[in-house]
């Protein structure tokens, strides 16, 4: 094998390596900023519980990507730590005092803002890292991406389906 | 003829038929104050209230009084028959402590006053809020207990007029997710069975349905099959031993919230096993492939853990429903109150498309309701949706409407979905509704987590009307209280739980100053001076029938077509079936004949949603899904719940009702009969359950969750093991005192604010409880009935109604009481 080979099959191969270790890392950042979204609103119960649900495949998306990171030769956590338990339960107990009286459904617009933008990046990682196993003929993390992407895709619609549904509230009447 | 006691036997007499004949006549007539039926100077046709059946009956009546109550044995719903609430709970309407004044508040407190008054106040504040707020601010929470024509000018004042988007029934609470599992499966709302399906079936399921609580005339239609010829197999799936799980061939006992895995598991033997119709399934339906992926993760091992249910149960019944040649389904609170709850419902609908088993007599599927009127609620644009099905993301339908109402299409909000209850009570909590309008429903008591419901209401900045035939929990929260006529004061239609149309005629004049529902939205029209883009009155009848016809024009063409009924066809015959129109002009006994479907991407209500996450399906996802306007078969997974047991709350909590009340006892607890036979609140719980923490019958426990704490006695019943059973029909306007600053009685003290993402149904049977023991029963029974699921787990039933319950039923064969 020449050294030009050699060093194209280098690239290639880091390239993946990256963009998996990208994608883990963004996947544990959506994870981490839903489970934030349900303790940031705890009054807003359907978001309270469902962000928690989706928070969980995430998660899960996280563990697969650090197994199968191994035959990339890469070292990923399968489970980053999240902030300590206690904060999460003081930002709930902050939402529920707060968030009884106040008004702040334009926060949580904004923060379903962040969040829809947060799954576009995630929901775009997976994209390029399905084109890249298409190239490099990954059956493994082919199937990984067929799998997991259309769950981002159905955590995309959710911010999208409560922005609409809240958007016109915020606005006119707070 | 013959006389029984109809609280001890609330389904009376047996009249068994067997499999394909007509169902036998059996007329009930309870008369008071032993009035003999030849005294009684008219009877007034009309049809059942406090549930869903819509049995049909007359009203007796004598010196301008109600006096009693005669089944119309020519309906096609009852055939004569009445249930105990039907056959007693009329007398409520002559309690002394109706509403009869309007009354406003004054100073903090509620003082009577005049009619113009008030409703000046409630049209003033309307007036001043939209040119303030706009109509954002202006809420509106009806029920499903009024009628069709006052549904729909309720909802073309606040949708077409007034143009908000905040409507809605507590049709939420009992029938949201029969209607969204509807629109999941085939497009659009509208129950495809008929309850005359019964009368052909061989395998009935009925799951999370206590039907011989709920629907009493139902179930005695298949307690007489089951006491004739070729009875059909019973499969109950129900976490308490009710009557149907006495009668079952099968009875499954699930762990509350795991209705998913159950539900996958029997499809996953149906496609094992290979129980399908493929010819159906291809020709008919969508999304199969993906169904059978789902499930096959499914085992009935897999499901027999998670629900602790054997798993030969499961193989049983999976073999029931896959070798029945016409399977009938039910569903009712069971499943649409707990865990994703559209979920579970849309898999039943699931296991008919799978065996091609709909639209044929025997084989139909019926996603229940729980209110006498929820059906007109949802018909009429009164909860969560636009009027006659129409799709509020189908600028076609919209446009539609506009020309129905003659307003601007963009006068009728169609940005979002309507917003749901728990949504509006959100936005009042925020301060951004400041108006709400409650018509006949009493939230302060039938909402979970009371505690944060009392606390939303009360509030200084929120003004809140209240139209009620009692004063409540939540008139007693009120800036204006409405007084309203009820059931036999005012004329009407509704429409029951198989889209039975009855018409309700007024028989008495209402007491006192109290007008019709329909009559008070229809002044509040006028002060508000609401018109079309002409200028003229946009609410243009002045009358029932004339909203009647007002509604014809607008359902035509819609599934749920009334164009072809008109008040004097219902007027003496049975009640008909919609669709009622040119084509169908006798009515229509089931939906989707022949695999024909409402669901193509024009014509359906809905695009769907996500199962799990409640999230949209976009319009050119369902175009491409569905272009062909098939049924859809649709999967879901299974989500861990959200309130588990733990260590510290051990036992889930389950709510419900009992045979005797209808929702807050408003109008039961007013009926003596009925009163009597469950006076008071109790809690339920297993045998081995009392045993492991020596309760005993009667000990007052006290029920504790993470929101708040109730007492009430036990009964020891057939409930399943690790499960805590509270009634939710009891509050504090007959407790003898105020609501206590401790442990309080009505369930909803406990209950947690969650709903289900897609039908947005709050979930009042997913809760962790504790519960102990604080005085021992000394002999104190608990009060709760001696029959049905409550009948104490060891001893027979003997509730009783004695002299004042003896009812005359009038028939041809017997088959005994029971």
């Amino acid at each position: 094998m020449s050294t030009t080979r050699l060093a194209r099959a280098a690239t290639t191969h880091d390239g993946m390596a990256g963009a998996i270790d990208m994608l883990h890392r963004a996947e544990g950042q959506l994870a981490h900023a839903l489970i934030d979204l349900s303790d940031r609103h705890a009054s807003d119960h359907e978001i309270h519980h469902v962000a928690r649900d989706l928070a969980g495949w995430s998660r899960e998306h996280v563990r697969r990507l650090a197994d199968l990171g191994h035959s990339h030769g890469l070292d990923l956590d399968p489970e980053p730590a999240h902030e300590v338990a206690w904060a999460g339960a003081l930002k709930q107990a902050g939402a529920e005092l707060l968030g009884r009286r106040h008004a702040p459904i334009g926060m949580l617009l904004a923060d379903l803002r962040n969040l829809h933008q947060k799954a576009a990046g995630v929901s775009l990682d997976w994209e390029i890292l399905a084109q890249g196993a298409q190239a490099t003929e990954d059956a493994e993390l082919l199937a990984l991406a067929s799998e997991c992407h259309p769950q981002t895709l159905r955590q995309l619609r959710w911010t999208n389906t409560h922005v609409k549904e809240l958007a016109a509230q915020a606005l006119t009447s707070t | 003829m013959q006389r029984v006691d109809r609280i001890a036997a609330p389904w009376g007499t047996r009249t068994p038929y067997g499999r394909g004949e007509t169902w036998p006549e059996r007329r009930d007539l309870y008369l008071a104050d032993g009035l003999a039926e030849a005294e009684v100077d008219r009877w007034v046709q009309t049809a059942s209230v406090l549930h869903s059946n819509g049995d049909a009956m007359d009203i007796a009546v004598k010196d301008e009084r109600i006096v009693g109550v005669r089944g119309r044995a020519e309906d096609r719903v009852n055939r004569g028959r009445l249930g105990p609430k039907d056959l007693f709970g009329w007398q409520a309407n002559h309690s002394p402590d109706r509403l009869t004044t309007p009354q406003v508040r004054r100073g903090g407190e509620l003082v009577e006053t005049d009619w113009d008054t008030a409703l000046e106040e409630v049209a003033g504040r309307t007036r001043d809020l939209l040119a303030e707020r706009g109509p954002g601010s202006i809420g509106f929470y009806t029920t499903g207990q009024l009628f069709l024509e006052e549904y729909y000018t309720l909802a073309l004042i606040a949708r077409g007029g007034i143009g908000t988007n905040h409507v809605d029934g507590n049709t939420r609470l009992c029938t949201a997710t029969a209607g969204e599992a509807l629109k999941e499966s085939f497009g659009s709302d509208g129950q495809p069975g008929s309850y005359s399906d019964i009368d052909h079936a061989d395998v009935i399921c009925l799951y999370g349905h206590n039907a011989a609580e709920t629907q009493t005339v139902l179930w005695c239609r298949i307690l007489d099959r089951l006491a004739g010829s070729n009875p059909p197999e019973v499969v109950c799936v129900d976490p308490r031993r009710t009557p149907v799980a006495e009668h079952a061939t099968l009875h499954l006992a699930p762990r509350p919230g795991t209705h998913v895995v159950l539900m996958n598991s029997l499809l996953h033997e149906l496609v094992e096993q290979d129980w399908v119709d493929h010819e159906y399934v291809a020709q008919h339906t969508v999304g199969f492939d993906e169904l059978a992926t789902s499930v096959a993760a499914y085992s009935p091992e897999r499901a027999a853990e998670a629900c602790d249910v054997p798993v030969a149960q499961i193989r049983e019944a999976a073999s029931l429903i896959g070798n029945a040649d016409r399977l009938v389904s039910t569903v009712l609170q069971g499943f649409y109150q707990s865990h994703q709850a559209t979920a579970a419902a849309v898999q039943v609908n699931n296991v008919h498309l799978v065996r091609g088993m709909i639209g044929r007599p025997g084989c139909g599927v019926l996603q229940m309701n729980g209110q006498p009127t929820a059906q007109n609620t949802r018909e009429c644009g009164a909860d969560g949706d636009l009027p006659g099905f129409r799709n509020w993301a189908n600028d076609q339908h919209v446009r539609d409407l506009a020309r129905v109402w003659n307003v601007e299409p963009s006068h009728i909000p169609h940005y979002a979905p309507s917003t749901h209850l728990m949504q509006m009570l959100r936005y009042v909590e925020q301060g951004s509704i400041r108006f709400l309008y409650v018509s006949g429903t009493n939230p302060a008591v039938s909402l979970p987590e009371l505690s944060r419901i009392r606390s939303v209401l009360a509030q200084d900045r929120l003004f809140l009307v209240v139209q009620d035939i009692f004063p409540t929990e939540t008139t007693q929260l009120a800036d204006v209280v409405l007084p309203a006529a009820t059931w036999g004061e005012k004329t009407g239609t509704f429409t029951n739980a198989d889209r039975t149309v009855h018409l309700s005629e007024k028989a008495v004049e209402p007491p006192g100053e109290a007008r019709s529902d329909l009559e008070i939205f229809l002044d509040y029209a006028r002060r508000l001076d609401l018109t079309d883009r002409e200028g003229a009155p946009l609410v243009p009848w002045k009358d029932a029938e004339g909203a009647f016809e007002g509604w014809k024009a607008c359902s035509r063409g819609r599934p749920c077509d009334y164009s072809g009924l008109t008040y004097d066809m219902l007027r003496g015959n049975s009640g008909i079936q919609w669709p009622c129109d040119d084509q169908n002009p006798a009515g229509t006994e089931r939906l989707y004949a022949g695999g024909r479907f409402r669901s193509s991407p024009d014509d359906c209500e809905s695009y769907g949603k996500d199962l799990v996450t409640g999230a949209s399906v976009e319009p050119t996802e369902y175009q491409a899904m569905n272009p062909a306007g098939k049924a859809i078969i649709k999967a879901a997974e299974f989500l861990t719940p959200h309130e588990v047991p733990s260590d510290a709350y051990p036992f889930h909590l389950i709510t419900g009702r009992t045979i005797y009340h209808f929702h807050t006892r408003t109008k039961t607890a007013r009926a003596a009969q009925l009163q009597a036979a469950a006076p008071d609140v109790w809690v339920e719980a297993s045998h081995e359950d009392a045993a492991a923490h020596g309760w005993s019958e009667g000990d007052l426990l006290e029920v504790t969750t993470l929101r708040s704490a109730v007492r009430a006695r036990l009964r020891v019943s057939g409930v399943r093991r690790g499960v805590l059973f509270v009634p939710f029909h009891y509050g504090y306007w007959d407790a003898g005192e105020p609501r206590p600053d401790g442990p309080g009685r009505a369930a909803n003290e406990l209950t947690s604010t969650a709903w289900d993402p897609v039908s947005k149904q709050p979930l009042f049977k997913t809760a962790a409880a504790k519960a102990e023991v604080v005085q021992k029963s000394d002999g104190v029974p608990s009060p709760a009935p001696r029959i049905a699921a409550s009948r104490p787990v060891t001893g027979e039933q003997d509730t009783r109604g004695g002299d004042p319950a003896m009812v005359t039923e009038d028939f041809e064969s017997t088959g005994g009481v029971r």
